[in-house]
């Protein structure tokens, strides 16, 4: 059991509103392994982390998804989440009225399955906002409600350092952040990243790489993985660009 | 029969219970000049209040239901109506003189404990008449007055003459005309100069015999630089036939004066509720109305505030939340006739399970009001798909010096939100309950912690929706 890998996706086929955007898209990741998704808009990045984590705006229309060997597919998200499941959103909505220390209290509770005394948690918190370097008035703000984009990334990152998921899914947590504020949340991610943890990456560009060193690296083509390889190939895209890969694999495969 | 009170249904509306009618004094169904004098000689009123209620009674029927009200109206049968029900001749200051079949429903309601604990005085009625009132001895010393409307009367015959019926004339509309006619009950509060009251009184309300009509009066006068907030809520049995609930609340907020009034208006679904409240504020006045509405069939009121001096300002904060069966027509109404005067209306309404919320306002600027300012926002949000919400403001503005801002907002409880907080952890429905929690936090914290908890706990129970 536990040879068997963290998340195993098997030719997975998922569409929305009857559009196919994943094509058989294969992967698996094991505790301690950091793997990022690059590829081009389009290619399927943000659905591959919707589906996982079972938005139900789209649809698995083939294939199969296992976390800790347990299908996923069938299960809505708030059991993923309590299983350990966790998505860091690109573009994470606003609870109005709602402040971030009582979601935090609830989403963990519900994640317990028990209520962790307040006292407890309070020191959790503080503790987690440190470690993120996040100023403590964040907690009595609303969700995401007036956040920056840079306060809205780190806001996804304190949830995930407060729930402690077994496999977390990163969708473009670097878009629209300046380095600073790239940098502050790479590092809250390394602090986070355990041996007992999988950790994907999905990104457009290769500097949130820089920051945050993935083992393997696959490449995302009209929803499927073209290619994978070491953090070599996040360079080697940085060189040539998707364009040129993806014409180097049409060639490669009519040859 | 015991005076043990019977549980009809258990179920989300936990206040449903109803004990025995034990009435003293059962007027007879219907409405007539002879049972408003009736309601007079039984009250030991002056002349001139009997002549009141006969004139009003006149204007009731002279009148019509508002074109613009609910069709609902209609199904109000007026000679199928207890118009005045006498539990007990006595309203006690001790708990332990109020009957005890009575006493045992507001130990219920948790009225006497929350006495204890954070109020500054009680009123308790029970279906047509004030059973109990008490207000703390060191506010008495300075010479607060917090009574029964009826005592009040009794005692204060000069204050009430002065004021009463003078903020909403018993013409006014269809429903204050007939509260006018067979009033009983409700609270005479004033308040000296330059008093605070620094924590909150509060009346509650409870409906007991079935078909009843509840007419409570409401009389607040706040002196000059005095303060207080009043609170009240209320409740009944559910019954298979209808009640009608139509008060009469007038406030006047003198120079310099702050009062708040909260309302937590938790009727059972068959209890029509049809309330005129209104208030004047004068020279640098404050008036806020806090008004929550979540039980009764079909209600319609709409706080106003005539902001009548210069310096005055106006607060609506108004909620409804509408479950199956139910029409929360509300909103609220500020009138600027003064310069230098400002409002604010803050609406939030969530429906849900087919539940109809309304939100009606008048703004009006007065020609000649120089600097005038007002805010004006209404939020709906529609639980599910069959719900609906529809919002009826109206604006007359006859000034030019005036800046106003309205903004108004429908949106359905969203698919992105909940699956945000779902991937988080949480059930569908606790992700749900949170979505309106947060929706209605602007209302919630404006309350007292205590109320802000109960108020909470009766959305969860709306969300739940064990109804039906």
């Amino acid at each position: 059991m536990d040879n068997r890998p963290l998340l195993e996706i098997n030719d997975l086929h998922a569409s929305i509103g009857g559009k196919e955007i994943l094509k058989g898209l294969s992967l698996s990741i094991r505790k301690g392994e950091i793997h990022a998704i690059m590829g081009p808009n389009g290619s399927g990045k943000s659905t591959l982390a919707n589906v996982l984590m079972g938005s139900p705006s789209y649809q698995v229309t083939g294939g199969s998804v296992l976390f800790r060997g347990e299908p996923l597919t069938e299960l809505t998200p708030d059991v993923r989440a309590r299983q350990g499941l966790f998505l860091a959103f690109q573009y994470p909505v606003a609870i109005p009225g709602v402040t971030m220390v009582n979601f935090l209290r609830q989403a963990l509770n519900a994640k317990r399955g028990d209520d962790l005394p307040i006292r407890e948690f309070r020191e959790k918190l503080f503790a987690k906002m440190d470690l993120l370097k996040v100023d403590q008035d964040f907690a009595r703000r609303y969700v995401n409600d007036g956040f920056s984009g840079g306060e809205k990334k780190r806001a996804e990152m304190l949830q995930m350092a407060m729930l402690e998921p077994s496999m977390a899914v990163l969708d473009e947590t670097d878009s629209g952040l300046d380095i600073d504020a790239l940098r502050t949340v790479a590092e809250g991610v390394n602090a986070l990243m355990n041996p007992e943890m999988g950790l994907l990456l999905i990104t457009h560009y290769q500097r949130l790489l820089n920051y945050i060193k993935p083992q393997f690296v696959h490449v995302l083509i009209d929803g499927r993985i073209v290619r994978s390889g070491g953090p070599e190939l996040a360079e080697e895209l940085e060189e040539t660009g998707y364009d040129e890969m993806e014409a180097a694999l049409a060639a490669s495969a009519s040859a | 029969m015991t005076a043990e009170a019977g549980l009809i249904r258990e179920d989300a509306y936990k206040y449903g219970f109803f004990d025995p009618e034990e009435a003293l004094f059962k007027a007879n169904k219907g409405l007539t000049p002879e049972l408003v004098s009736l309601i007079s000689d039984m009250k030991d009123e002056p002349q001139w209040m009997r002549e009141f209620r006969l004139r009003a009674l006149d204007y009731f029927r002279a009148r019509e239901d508002p074109a613009w009200g609910s069709p609902q109206l209609k199904d109000i049968d007026f000679d199928n109506i207890h118009y005045f029900v006498r539990a007990t001749d006595r309203d006690e200051q001790s708990w332990d003189d109020v009957p005890e079949y009575i006493r045992r429903t507001f130990d219920k309601l948790g009225i006497p404990e929350a006495e204890k604990k954070y109020l500054a005085g009680v009123g308790a009625q029970y279906d047509s008449e004030v059973v109990y009132h008490n207000i703390r001895e060191d506010l008495e010393k300075l010479g607060v007055i917090f009574l029964g409307m009826d005592q009040g009367l009794r005692e204060h015959e000069d204050i009430v003459k002065e004021y009463f019926g003078t903020v909403v004339p018993p013409n006014d509309n269809r429903y204050a005309s007939l509260n006018s006619a067979v009033w009983s009950g409700g609270s005479f509060i004033y308040v000296p100069k330059g008093v605070k009251v620094d924590i909150p009184l509060q009346a509650y309300f409870r409906i007991n015999t079935q078909n009843m009509g509840q007419f409570e009066r409401t009389l607040i006068i706040a002196d000059e630089g005095s303060q207080v907030h009043y609170v009240e809520g209320c409740t009944a049995p559910i019954y298979s036939s209808d009640s009608l609930h139509s008060a009469v609340v007038e406030i006047i907020v003198k120079k310099g004066a702050r009062v708040r009034y909260t309302t937590i208006q938790n009727w059972s679904n068959n209890v029509y509720n049809l309330v005129t409240k209104r208030a004047a504020a004068y020279q640098d006045a404050v008036m806020e109305w806090v008004d929550g509405n979540l039980g009764s069939k079909l209600t319609m009121k709409y706080p106003s505030v005539y902001l009548m001096e210069p310096g005055a300002h106006g607060e609506i904060l108004s909620l409804a939340f509408a479950g199956a069966g139910q029409h929360q027509d509300a909103g609220g109404k500020i009138v600027h006739a003064a310069s230098n005067t400002t409002s604010t209306i803050i609406s939030k309404s969530l429906s849900k399970d087919g539940g109809r919320t309304s939100y009606r306002g008048l703004l009006k600027v007065y020609e000649g009001c120089e600097n005038v300012k007002s805010n004006v926002r209404c939020d709906a949000l529609l639980l599910d798909e069959t719900s609906r919400s529809d919002t009826y403001p109206t604006m007359e503005i006859d000034a030019p010096d005036v800046h106003i801002q309205h903004e108004a907002y429908v949106s359905k409880l969203g698919e992105d939100q909940l699956f945000y907080l779902m991937s988080r952890g949480l059930s569908e429905e606790a992700a749900a309950k949170m979505i309106v929690n947060g929706f209605v936090e602007p209302i919630v914290k404006e309350l007292p912690m205590e109320y802000a908890v109960e108020l909470n706990r009766l959305i969860e129970l709306q969300m739940e929706g064990a109804i039906g």
